[in-house]
């Protein structure tokens, strides 16, 4: 398959009273032509700050891409300037936000607001984009478009705003579309809606996807492939399945046990992962996540791990991996996920050193 | 069944009342809740879930209808005393921890407001060996007591509210939302300290959530919520695996669940109010169709419901 977005290495830094944050401490990750990827993780891993240097929204300063590369279509966008940005932003990659409320211009009219990415990226004349607004309004499920389109958007619920985003986000028909929680603020019923409603656009249009989101049952409904991320670095990265039923990481452990699951009748606590993710001003020697982790090997305190290879597509970085490491089992709830994948590797590899 | 600790009777809660934008936030909705037990509230946003909590407690003053709180009427006529006592039995944990603690005050304040307002101890000293009693309990340390709230993450918030609804000494608490702004790690650790306090307490909760698999995890029972209107009761198990209302069944399917595998699989149930049909004679009611659970439904979906679950 097509690699559209390859992203190496990628270092970002913001500069705050208290010391540089280091936000994003070495990401590396690619995604194929018409491929949905997931970065999961809790607020403060990086998840955010990833995505939006992508497209370079991150405010610099405070914050800095300190290293690495961005190649969009094999073009590294990192040194771009913001002129040549604005080339890319809307035609080649779009976004979505978390909070349909206010990413829309309350000011304006929703057809204006998509007329302009089409006059913009794809020199129409007014008409022509106001017919193209409305066909996008009526693909994205907007009933009554031609009315619609002439409304602000405090005329429009919850769920039609986010649909009118992706209206907007769609209307050039970028190559990469990336939804920062998209669906968090809606109810789960409009969710399960749009989420629909993005798989739909995603086949018809061939869209690469990449999505944001804390909530591992959307993960496991959108992604073909996730990347789990803690304090500014990849953990874990798989195919769905390898991700859900042979976690390797026991940060991936933690999340997949500290969900209740609909099915799972018994009373007993909830795995919780005790604490709270580290400081990135200072980030903690060795593995970030040692200090929350049961299955902390004396190592872990020391140095960093490498990233081993599990399978064709499945990365972990972590050393419970180690031909030396003791062997452990992971928590119960995880215990009833695993599954024999047929792709996996007779031994993990290393293929890259921890710094 | 244990005894009754709230009895909610056909509560009503309208806004702007006579005038043209008049809404029926709360729609007649009568439950009871039992003692130590965990009732779930859950439904999309604006169908009167939280308007239903904030209204047992009194924040809003009901339409119509009654709580009763141990028998006596929360609402209605009561003097200053009877009303302190009240509320002494009474606490709520917000949905927002960012918002619903006075960045001004010291935790140590904020958790011994309460144990002020109702005279509880009766020196200063005793006041901070309180506060340092409660702190623990929610696993948080002593050194807290003096800092402000800015200085706490999200989930260290949400465990200074549960202190301070804590401090009195409650039979019942209402949960709004309480692990909603939370992060999914975080979640685990704020149910969990629930329900260890409920176990070492005995305490009452009414949970109010939209995340379905959590409110299936904390209650005992769960009440579903359509446009101000109590749909379906019934106690959690029974409401997962054999939802009767049709609108239960379609927030239901509309889960997404950790598992691949079942999510490729999924056929997504839609609600349309239309699927009814009732005419205009026909009473519409809370009726028992199993022992424990309830459906809001008319007479002839009844009788089809109960044929239905006697096969």
């Amino acid at each position: 398959m097509e690699k559209l977005l390859e992203v190496k290495n990628l270092e970002v830094s913001f500069q705050t009273y208290g010391g540089t944050v280091k936000a994003v401490r070495g990401v590396s990750f690619d995604l194929h032509k018409g491929e949905t990827l997931a970065i999961v993780g809790e607020s403060g891993s990086g998840k955010s700050v990833t995505s939006q240097s992508i497209m370079k929204l991150i405010p610099m300063p405070p914050g800095r891409i300190t290293g690495g590369q961005i190649l969009l279509s094999g073009d590294d966008i990192v040194p771009k300037t913001e002129k040549q940005m604005e080339k890319i932003r809307g035609k080649e990659i779009s976004m979505i936000f978390q909070d349909p409320m206010t990413s829309l211009n309350p000011t304006m009219r929703v057809g204006t607001q998509i007329m302009e990415v089409l006059i913009k990226h794809q020199n129409m004349s007014k008409t022509d984009a106001k017919n193209r607004a409305i066909e996008l309004l009526r693909l994205v499920g907007i009933p009554m478009p031609e009315k619609r389109v002439d409304q602000y958007p405090h005329e429009f619920s919850g769920g039609m705003r986010q649909r009118a985003m992706i209206a907007i986000a769609l209307a050039a028909n970028p190559k990469l579309l990336i939804a920062d929680e998209p669906t968090t603020a809606l109810d789960v019923t409009i969710q399960a809606q749009i989420l629909e409603l993005m798989k739909d656009l995603q086949n018809k249009m061939d869209t690469s996807i990449i999505f944001i989101t804390h909530d591992l049952g959307v993960v496991a409904n959108v992604a073909d492939r996730v990347a789990v991320m803690y304090a500014g670095q990849i953990v874990e990265m798989g195919t769905v399945d390898e991700i859900f039923y042979d976690p390797r990481h026991p940060y991936t452990w933690g999340l997949l046990a500290s969900m209740p699951s609909l099915e799972n009748d018994d009373k007993a606590d909830l795995a919780a992962i005790p604490g709270t993710p580290p400081d990135l001003t200072n980030p903690p020697k060795g593995d970030a996540f040692a200090a929350r982790n049961k299955y902390a090997l004396a190592i872990d305190f020391e140095e960093e791990p490498p990233m081993f290879q599990i399978s064709e597509t499945h990365f972990a970085k972590t050393w419970l991996l180690h031909p030396d490491a003791p062997k452990v089992e992971p928590p119960e709830a995880v215990k009833k996920r695993i599954r024999q994948l047929s792709s996996t590797f007779e031994k993990p590899v290393i293929v890259k050193e921890g710094k | 069944m244990a005894e009754k600790l709230l009895e909610i009777k056909n509560l009503k809660q309208h806004f702007n009342v006579g005038r043209p934008n008049m809404v029926k936030a709360v729609d007649g909705i009568t439950f009871d809740i039992y003692k130590g037990e965990t009732l779930g509230l859950v439904g999309e946003s604006g169908c009167g879930k939280s308007t239903t909590g904030r209204t047992i407690i009194r924040l809003y003053d009901a339409t119509d209808g009654q709580v009763l709180f141990e028998g006596e009427d929360v609402h209605g006529k009561k003097s200053a005393k009877e009303l302190k006592k009240f509320n002494r039995k009474m606490q709520m944990i917000f949905q927002d921890p960012y918002a619903s603690l006075n960045p001004r005050m010291t935790v140590a304040d904020i958790i011994a407001e309460g144990i002020d307002i109702h005279g509880l101890v009766k020196s200063r000293k005793e006041r901070m060996e309180r506060v340092y009693e409660l702190l623990d309990t929610v696993g948080l340390n002593k050194e807290h007591a003096n800092r402000y709230p800015h200085e706490f993450s999200g989930g260290q918030r949400q465990r200074i509210g549960i202190a301070r609804a804590l401090a009195v000494d409650p039979d019942f608490i209402i949960a709004d939302e309480p692990i909603s702004a939370l992060d999914v790690s975080i979640q685990a650790q704020v149910v969990n300290l629930m329900k260890k306090l409920q176990r070492e307490k005995g305490l009452t909760y009414l949970f109010i959530a939209h995340d379905l698999s959590m409110v299936k995890y904390i209650s005992d029972r769960i009440g579903v919520m359509y446009f101000g209107k109590l749909v379906e009761l019934a106690p959690a198990e029974d409401l997962y695996n054999n939802p009767m209302h049709p609108y239960t069944q379609s927030l239901l399917s509309a889960i997404p669940l950790p598992d691949p595998e079942t999510e490729r699989s999924r056929r997504r149930k839609s609600y349309d109010p239309a699927v009814h049909n009732y005419a205009d004679n026909e009473k519409l009611e809370m009726r028992e169709v199993t022992p424990g659970h309830f459906v809001y439904c008319s007479e002839k979906e009844y009788n089809e419901l109960k044929a239905k679950s006697g096969k």
